[in-house]
């Protein structure tokens, strides 16, 4: 009977290497520190001093906004960065990271390089006022970092920008 | 006698009588028509000593899982059964499971060695032919590998009835999320197929994007933001050891992913604003330029030949698909229909390129013919995003986010007919599913 033939012809096939089970060796956690997920700690200063970075995020303005998948800088947002290359110029012992962002509405590969755009209009925008391009750099995150999170046009908008990070110290 | 089949499956344009008049030996067809999943029957595997009795159970537990979660087979429930499997060796009441409709009957045995290793047992047999469906098999691993063993059951299951190769015995690496939407924490994660036997292979300190498995299955490349700036690092899975592949500090690198002969890397790097295809040769660590266009060239995927790339580009305006040879050149546009292609990934067997396409505000996952032609969406939601293919081509996965302020990301799988639409079972939220090889 075919059933027997089969059996007659069982064998083994293979042999299941050990495989790992030992769950979360990730190491150590390292990776936190300056700059890590683009965080960085610093004195915000006073507001009401003009040469502060409390000063410069919310009286200059540290972001500028976007219309959808555009990189183009509005009249907006030229005016906005002709005021934080002012302030940079005045304040030489600040250097920058400019962030760029991409709403949602997008995938993820093609948001890094348009936040990557977006950062680099404001880069080269601040270069053509007089900043010294070695204090500033770019870095994209895509639509990984959104500040507002509803799924609506009202929020996509803040999303779409690019954010002006200042450090003290020249150079990083 | 032979029973006519209800299992072969037409094209939809042959109509359904066309199923129904298959005669012959058990097969399942994949194609675009399956009709109705095949009705099998996965018998008690037959503890063959004490220790064996409760894994002897959760192994056919997961090869009926398996099997019914392609929704090509129906488990038919075990209270069904007229006769129960007792000894593996004894003859099969072939009327007994005809009663009950059984088309194909999986049965088996495990036993616990001296050395503590298990030994499972299966054989396949084809009810209404009243014959045997291939040689019966026997796997031998460590007990801890017991679900490995069921997949591998149901991989030879699998192809036995379809002639495809399987995909159970495989893992999904990930990115595990947790937290609200502007404080999303990310860690790279590595599962089964099936969502068991999560393991974490980074903490969440940093975000992390797009994992891919080396054609191996050992590797994943992935982005990182360990130093502050996307970067593309390379990780061994057993060791959980990373290196960063970066060529120069503090440029953005991303959308890394591996040739089919393991040792090249293609991936994006963005330079003032620019963002071109590099390819990065592991072992000397040259980094060679694909792509020199002002437009955005990302996502690149290799034929399984290695001979071609398939890239997204906004050169025309949009983002569209294109194809050019591994080592640059002239592409050509494949992608033509409306709205916006991104995340092509070429299919394992050759013949497709899966993608992601928004148009009118949604997002679908698709396939095309490497031409560009045949273009089928398979599934539309508020964002569905970067398929990734099973082993065998037959299946994608992908992730679906929900919209709004409580959005969170999932993982879903297709069948590439567009049936088949389920959830992959994981803790938590996830994104970015990248399939390995089968593993060996």
């Amino acid at each position: 009977m075919t059933f027997l033939k089969a059996a007659a012809l069982l064998t083994t096939v293979a042999v299941l290497g050990a495989c790992s089970t030992s769950a979360d060796r990730f190491g150590d956690g390292s990776g936190t520190g300056p700059g890590a997920g683009g965080i960085t700690s610093g004195a915000l200063g006073d507001p009401s001093d003009p040469t502060s970075i409390a000063f410069f995020n919310e009286t200059v303005g540290d972001r500028v906004l976007f219309v959808v998948d555009q990189s183009t800088l509005t009249p907006t947002g030229q005016a906005t960065l002709t005021q934080q290359a002012a302030f940079l110029t005045s304040n030489p012992e600040y250097s920058a990271i400019i962030e760029g962002h991409a709403d949602e509405r997008g995938t993820r590969e093609y948001n890094l390089a348009l936040g990557a755009r977006r950062a680099s209009a404001v880069q080269d925008y601040l270069v053509t006022q007089g900043v010294a391009p070695n204090r500033l750099q770019t870095v994209t995150y895509g639509k990984e970092r959104p500040i507002e999170v509803c799924s609506e046009e009202a929020c996509y908008q803040q999303n779409r920008r690019a954010v002006t990070v200042l450090t003290a110290g020249l150079g990083s | 006698m032979k029973i006519k089949r209800i299992l072969a499956a037409a094209f939809m344009a042959l109509g359904p009588l066309t199923a129904f008049a298959q005669q012959g030996p058990l097969r399942i067809e994949i194609t675009e028509g399956v009709i109705e999943p095949l009705p099998f029957a996965v018998a008690s595997f037959v503890p063959e000593n004490t220790g064996a009795t409760e894994v002897a159970g959760q192994i056919a537990q997961v090869i009926g899982q398996n099997l019914s979660g392609t929704g090509l087979f129906r488990e038919i429930p075990r209270d069904a059964f007229i006769s129960q499997i007792t000894n593996f060796d004894s003859p099969v009441q072939y009327a007994d499971w005809k009663a009950i409709n059984a088309q194909a009957l999986v049965t088996g045995a495990v036993n616990v060695a001296g050395d503590g290793r298990l030994v499972v047992k299966f054989r396949l047999f084809d009810v209404f032919s009243e014959a045997p469906l291939g040689d019966g098999l026997q796997f031998v691993g460590e007990a801890q590998d017991w679900r490995r063993m069921a997949h591998k059951v149901s991989d030879q299951v699998y192809s036995r009835i379809t002639g495809e190769s399987g995909y159970f015995d495989s893992r999904v690496v990930f990115v595990s999320e947790a937290g609200p939407k502007n404080a999303r924490e990310k860690r790279l994660a590595v599962m089964d197929y099936d969502g068991a036997n999560l393991q974490f292979l980074t903490d969440s300190s940093a975000i992390v994007l797009a994992p891919r498995f080396s054609p191996q299955g050992d590797r994943v490349l992935y982005t990182s933001y360990e130093t502050g700036f996307p970067q593309i690092y390379e990780l061994n899975v057993a060791s959980v050891q990373r290196r960063q592949l970066n060529v120069a500090a503090e440029s953005m690198t991303f959308a890394p992913r591996y040739a089919p002969n393991g040792q090249t890397v293609v991936y994006s790097l963005a330079q003032r604003g620019n963002t071109d295809i590099f390819s990065l040769n592991l072992g000397s660590g040259q980094s060679t330029r694909l792509t020199s266009a002002p437009s955005i060239e990302t996502a690149p995927s290799f034929s399984p030949d290695g001979s071609q790339i398939v890239f997204e580009s906004d050169r025309s305006g949009t983002q569209q698909l294109y194809i050019m040879p591994a080592t640059g050149g002239e592409p050509r546009r494949i992608s033509f229909g409306q709205g916006r292609y991104g995340t092509p990934v070429w299919s394992p067997r050759g013949d497709l390129i899966a993608f992601t396409k928004q148009n009118q505000g949604r997002f679908h996952i698709g396939v095309m013919r490497t031409d560009g032609s045949e273009e089928r969406l398979l599934t539309a939601s508020f964002l569905d995003e970067g398929p990734t293919w099973a082993p065998n081509g037959r299946v994608l996965m992908f992730t679906r986010e929900t919209a709004g302020a409580a959005g969170q990301p999932a993982l879903f799988s297709v069948d590439i007919s567009g049936r088949n639409l389920r959830r992959v079972p994981i803790q938590g939220s996830g994104s970015d599913p990248a399939w390995s090889p089968l593993l060996q």
